[in-house]
């Protein structure tokens, strides 16, 4: 099954609409509440990611019946140094930003530590590519 | 999880019932349709939480409750009364007089459920502490929250505090007390004076709990009946002067009632749709950096019960006056002594989700309903009439799905199937007086 979402960059009065949305699907397929959790709080981190730093973006994700493919692809400035903004604390958003709570620069990490595959390619001034797995059954 | 069938305490007279859908439109997890030109509860999705009583107009939604006359069965009979009880009265009416009329009434004790607050104020402050890698927690204290997070957020069950709620605490400590003193277990009966529905059910059915240890409830809209004739009646001054020790956190079911107390960065949020509206927050991880959640289905908490008689803002108002006058009382720390019996059972059992959002347990089947049901949407007008029976078109998109309707329900595709023949006008009325009745088609 396959469901897409736009994502408007820089209005953070919607952000996390999609994993709103998403989460009622997840819900109604009788996914198990612990997974659930993991590709939400993911979902969400990668969303407001998009709303925070570039001009707008896609969701695409795919429900299989092992996994749930996630694949956010946005048009922005990019990330320079990928394994750097991975670092937890690591942050390039502006106080303004700060300041309504987003850009803790725990959002990479928090998006890794609850995926089993995480892909990241991004150009610089172009923007950036995230894709990411959460399995469904344990193997 | 396994569909049980939960015993609810809310019940439709279809004899009483018109088929009005006020009830259909207020509930808050869609667990009512309309058939036959009655009200039909879905049993699995109602949460207990009241809002169809308050909304229909000819009071055809009941609260099932125990035969009053039962209390004479038992040899000691104890009332366990919340604080909120004594809100309900004129401020001239002090709280002994209300003990003193409550006895009258035919109970030897009178305990308010608020006594058990002060343990479990302790255990849970350290429980935050010891779950510190579970945020927001949420509190443990409304049933009808614990029903809604099951059928409706079934991800956050582990949120959810697993200590007793005072009432259980309160009740525990009556039985045991009154057993230490040499009374049969199976002759103590002890009766809860509830202010809603969904207390009667969690008392029913308790979630995380083998068996509730307590023996009946009575509605408290008819003991305050009860009460009020009694002091009217005005024999009660002798014992008026009474010392009843002062009752700590007599204010802890009226909002922030519990929040107000714990350390952190705590919520209290009352209404049932005010706590949707939140929940759906935390589960799509959007809330960080809160420690605790209050949360109660009704408006201004227990004050704002279905059963109880005066006005919710005046109820909470009077017991704040009351918590306040009590403050320089001595504290009642009778149950002190059962502090370490009470802890050790104060924990309950693991919490488990009854989703009814799903379409299916089995995955892929679930994903052929859900895209079975995404393409009926697409031909339901979106307008959200009901006309069909069901809330909303979703609903009945699931339902057609789900329960065998049909979307012939639906009166837009009524009109459009009369106009290409593929119904008649006929067939159109006769599947709405399925739905509505025939009543409703009679000229009155």
């Amino acid at each position: 099954m396959h469901f897409e979402y736009s994502v408007e960059g820089g209005n953070f009065s919607t952000a996390g609409v999609a994993s709103s949305q998403f989460k009622k699907v997840l819900n109604q397929l009788n996914i198990a509440p612990d997974i659930i959790k993991r590709i939400v709080i993911a979902l969400y981190e990668a969303e407001v990611n998009i709303v925070a730093h570039a001009n707008s973006g896609t969701i695409h994700i795919d429900i299989m019946l092992d996994k749930v493919q996630v694949v956010l692809e946005d048009e922005g400035p990019g990330i320079p140094d990928i394994s750097k903004a991975m670092e937890a604390g690591f942050s390039t958003a502006s106080p303004k930003v700060r300041e309504m709570g987003f850009g803790a620069g725990m959002g990479l990490q928090n998006i890794n530590n609850n995926v089993d595959r995480l892909l990241i390619t991004s150009e610089v001034g172009k923007g950036t590519r995230l894709e990411f797995d959460v399995k469904l059954k344990t193997v | 999880m396994v569909q049980d069938n939960f015993y609810h305490a809310l019940k439709i007279d279809a004899e009483l019932c018109i088929g009005c859908s006020h009830c259909m439109m207020v509930c808050p997890t869609e667990a009512i349709r309309i058939q036959n030109g009655k009200a039909k509860l879905y049993e699995n999705r109602c949460v207990d939480c009241g809002e169809c009583y308050k909304a229909c107009p000819v009071k055809a939604i009941y609260i099932h409750q125990d035969d009053f006359e039962r209390i004479r069965s038992f040899k000691h009979k104890i009332a366990l009364v919340p604080a909120i009880f004594h809100g309900q009265f004129n401020p001239s009416v002090k709280r002994t007089q209300v003990f003193t009329a409550l006895k009258a009434c035919g109970f030897d004790q009178v305990i308010e459920v608020e006594q058990g607050s002060g343990i479990l104020l302790e255990q849970m402050k350290n429980y935050l502490v010891s779950h510190a890698d579970i945020r927001p927690l949420i509190s443990s204290f409304c049933p009808a929250i614990i029903r809604l997070i099951q059928v409706k957020f079934p991800s956050l069950v582990d949120h959810i505090i697993r200590l007793k709620p005072p009432l259980d605490i309160t009740s525990l400590y009556c039985r045991k007390k009154l057993t230490d003193q040499g009374c049969n277990p199976a002759e103590v009966g002890v009766f809860y004076i509830t202010p809603c529905a969904a207390k009667i059910a969690a008392i029913k059915s308790p979630v995380g709990e083998e068996y509730s240890m307590i023996t009946g409830v009575i509605n408290m809209d008819l003991i305050f009946n009860k009460v009020m004739k009694k002091l009217g009646e005005g024999k009660l001054d002798n014992e008026q002067d009474k010392h009843e020790p002062r009752l700590e956190l007599m204010n802890w079911s009226l909002t922030r009632g519990e929040a107000g107390r714990i350390p952190g960065t705590c919520l209290a949020i009352d209404e049932i749709h005010n706590v949707i509206e939140f929940l759906e927050r935390v589960e799509s991880g959007k809330v960080t950096n809160v420690d605790f959640l209050e949360l109660r289905a009704c408006d201004e908490s227990c004050a704002g019960g279905v059963l109880i008689s005066n006005n919710r803002f005046l109820v909470a108002e009077k017991l704040r006056k009351d918590a306040e006058l009590q403050e320089c009382g001595s504290p009642d720390t009778e149950i002190d002594a059962y502090k370490d019996y009470l802890m050790r059972r104060i924990g309950i059992d693991k919490i488990h989700p009854r989703s009814m959002m799903k379409f299916d347990e089995n995955l892929s089947e679930a994903m052929m309903k859900m895209e079975k049901a995404r393409l009926i949407m697409d031909a339901l007008p979106l307008a959200d009439c009901s006309a069909c029976g069901a809330p909303s078109c979703q609903a009945l998109a699931n339902d057609i799905v789900m329960e065998d309707k049909s979307i012939k329900q639906c009166i837009f595709i009524q009109r459009k199937r009369e106009l290409t023949g593929e119904m008649t006008p006929e067939e159109s009325l006769d599947l709405m007086k399925e739905i509505w009745g025939n009543d409703k088609f009679i000229n009155r």
